[in-house]
């Protein structure tokens, strides 16, 4: 990255200066220990054209953890989500200010090497979207952008990715048949393994099960479990169980702010926000 | 039947869906089926209609040429008298000119509509050359004649025509010369800038048909816009390319007012020996049989019609079978 570490220069992407941090008392509640933080957001302001779609988010994501953000739709969310690894780039009209950091590592800034970034935050989309090649080259094209392999190396690294995926035995007789044969859990998994072939630190999921069959989410949430030893994981989520199962935090947005963030146990049982009370038990959303 | 759904609406009581349906006058259903059969009845007239006017025109050219028909004639070039007379100049001058039409085509036009899809943003620049794309796709062949005899053959008059700059030796197969004059690249290149315009947008089309969550998924994993495209873009639309480009190589195969503007010699007896050569090309061929007096020559006009038929049948054809090919091998 371009910037040193622990040194975030308060950089705006367009027009408005960075606001000051107005964290609301339920949003403020910190990660216990600064050193455990991945992604810091502060006062992050986000707009399409002149609607603005995020208004001063202050968040503190942890290293190694799972976060999941909850709210209605067109509460800010996915829009958060795509700050992280700057998919919203390529959206006309898309522009943030404030401040974002990944490790520390400025994420707004215009000398942001995107493509590495995106290298280190991998994502998984709504509906599984594996190329139409075959379940080895899958994996294997994005490592394939940034490295030269060994034969051998890349044979390993698709093999542990698609193991990480819990994938592996399911597909290890048929590597070299196409993807597309796969059914929409597996597709899925085999996106997971995509994503973590390039050797990421921060997995980014986009409602990842919406589009799967109970039996595949279950499979989906338990490897979202086993995976949170080794990535810090953000996952959007309009399924309320689906948050209280597999996250560690979550983050209640709502019409673009942060409503409340917290231990997933404590939002769920005893939120400390009404909306937010509201929004859990069904009453709302 | 219709009483209840009717008072309904006179008490306070809200109608629902299912009432209101019951209570409206029913359609005919038999006049329903009728005018469902007649329409059928018409496009079938029709589709007949089209395809017996293509075996009328199949089967007169067909008595008229196929007597003519014969090794001898695809070897033999040009001659006064009609039982010597071949296609051998005309059938090469359409594979040198389709040849370079298609080498300078398909890179320039599939480049610009990667360019048009997958890289320029919005703006109305980007709509500007859309709207300029999609009208020069309607201008009539001649016109680029004209363009081509001023752009290639006479390079706008910077040069003098008469005595050429040359490179090379003339029988060399390396041999060129400025201005181009009117020889086979000169064609070729006209014919381009009939086709570009076909290419430019049946390529467009073809990346359009991508998906955009492939592209998304592309540059989730760190691929540049560049290896977003060469990857998972273009594979992915390359068979309908593919069809787009050789259905314009069809096209470019049967103009003849493009190349005849261009002043290429009416009769000659030799094929193309490098891109200098002079030409001439099927149509322009069938043509001036066709303006022949002696019913001999208009023989020799359905011959060369069949063997251009065949050269675009065949080329359909190619189209189809890389289509499949490349289907299987992507699928």
């Amino acid at each position: 990255m371009t910037t040193p570490p622990n040194a975030p220069p308060p950089r705006n992407i367009d027009i408005k200066p960075a606001t000051p941090v107005v964290a609301t008392a339920a949003a403020a509640a910190p990660v216990a220990d600064a050193q455990d933080v991945a992604i810091r957001a502060q006062g992050l302001d986000s707009w399409y054209g002149s609607v603005q779609a995020l208004k001063g988010i202050s968040l503190e994501i942890p290293k190694c953890r799972v976060t999941a953000l909850i709210g209605p739709s067109g509460c800010g969310k996915s829009t958060f989500l795509r700050w992280i690894n700057r998919m919203n780039d390529p959206i006309p009209g898309a522009r943030a200010s404030g401040i974002l950091t990944l490790h520390g590592d400025d994420l707004l800034g215009r000398a942001l090497d995107v493509v590495e970034l995106r290298r280190r935050v991998g994502m998984v989309f709504q509906k599984p979207n594996p190329f139409t090649k075959s379940i080895y080259d899958n994996v294997a094209f994005g490592p394939r952008l940034h490295r030269s392999f060994r034969r051998a190396d890349l044979d390993e690294l698709v093999e542990n990715s698609l193991r990480a995926a819990a994938l592996w035995d399911e597909v290890k007789d048929r590597l070299k048949s196409s993807a597309l044969g796969l059914s929409g859990g597996q597709q899925q998994r085999l996106c997971i393994a995509r994503a973590i072939a390039v050797g990421p630190e921060v997995l980014l999921m986009d409602e990842p099960c919406s589009a799967l069959d109970p039996k595949s989410t279950a499979s989906i949430e338990q490897l979202i479990r086993e995976l949170e030893t080794s990535y810090t994981i953000v996952i959007v989520t309009h399924n309320m169980q689906q948050a209280a199962r597999v996250s560690d935090r979550t983050a209640f947005f709502f019409e673009g702010t942060l409503v409340e963030c917290g231990s997933t146990d404590r939002i769920f049982t005893n939120p400390a926000n009404k909306q937010t009370e509201d929004y859990v038990s069904g009453r709302f959303g | 039947m219709h009483s209840l759904g009717a008072r309904a609406h006179s008490t306070t009581r809200t109608r629902t869906p299912g009432e209101i349906v019951a209570a409206a006058t029913p359609t005919s259903q038999v006049g329903r089926r009728v005018v469902d059969r007649a329409f059928l009845g018409v496009c079938i007239a029709f589709t007949a209609l089209a395809v017996l006017l293509l075996v009328i025109l199949l089967v007169s050219i067909w008595q008229d040429g196929h007597a003519r028909l014969s090794w001898q004639f695809l070897s033999a070039f040009a001659s006064r008298k009609t039982e010597e007379a071949g296609v051998r100049a005309p059938l090469w001058g359409s594979i040198w000119v389709c040849v370079i039409c298609a080498v300078a085509a398909l890179p320039i036009g599939v480049g610009t509509a990667i360019y048009l899809e997958e890289f320029s943003k919005r703006s109305r620049f980007r709509s500007f050359i859309q709207l300029n794309i999609a009208n020069l796709a309607g201008v009539p062949s001649i016109v680029y004649g004209i363009l081509g005899l001023t752009a290639f053959a006479r390079a706008f008059g910077t040069a003098n025509s008469e005595d050429p700059i040359a490179f090379g030796q003339p029988e060399s197969f390396f041999y060129l010369q400025l201005p181009f004059g009117h020889g086979v690249l000169a064609g070729g290149l006209t014919l381009m800038l009939v086709v570009l315009p076909i290419v430019i947008v049946s390529s467009q089309e073809a990346l359009r048909t991508v998906p955009g969550s492939l592209r998304t998924a592309a540059l989730a994993l760190g691929a540049t816009q560049w290896q977003t495209t060469w990857n998972i873009t273009l594979p992915a639309s390359i068979p309908m390319i593919m069809t787009g480009g050789i259905l314009a190589m069809s096209r470019a195969i049967g103009e003849a007012a493009p190349i005849l503007v261009l002043g290429v010699p009416l009769f000659i007896r030799s094929t193309p020996i490098n891109l200098m050569s002079d030409f001439t090309v099927l149509p322009l061929q069938i043509y001036n049989w066709s303006m022949r007096q002696q019913s001999g020559f208009h023989e020799l006009a359905a011959a060369g019609i069949i063997v251009l038929l065949a050269v675009l049948l065949t080329l359909n054809a190619l189209a189809v079978i890389i289509r499949h090919r490349l289907q299987r091998a992507n699928g």
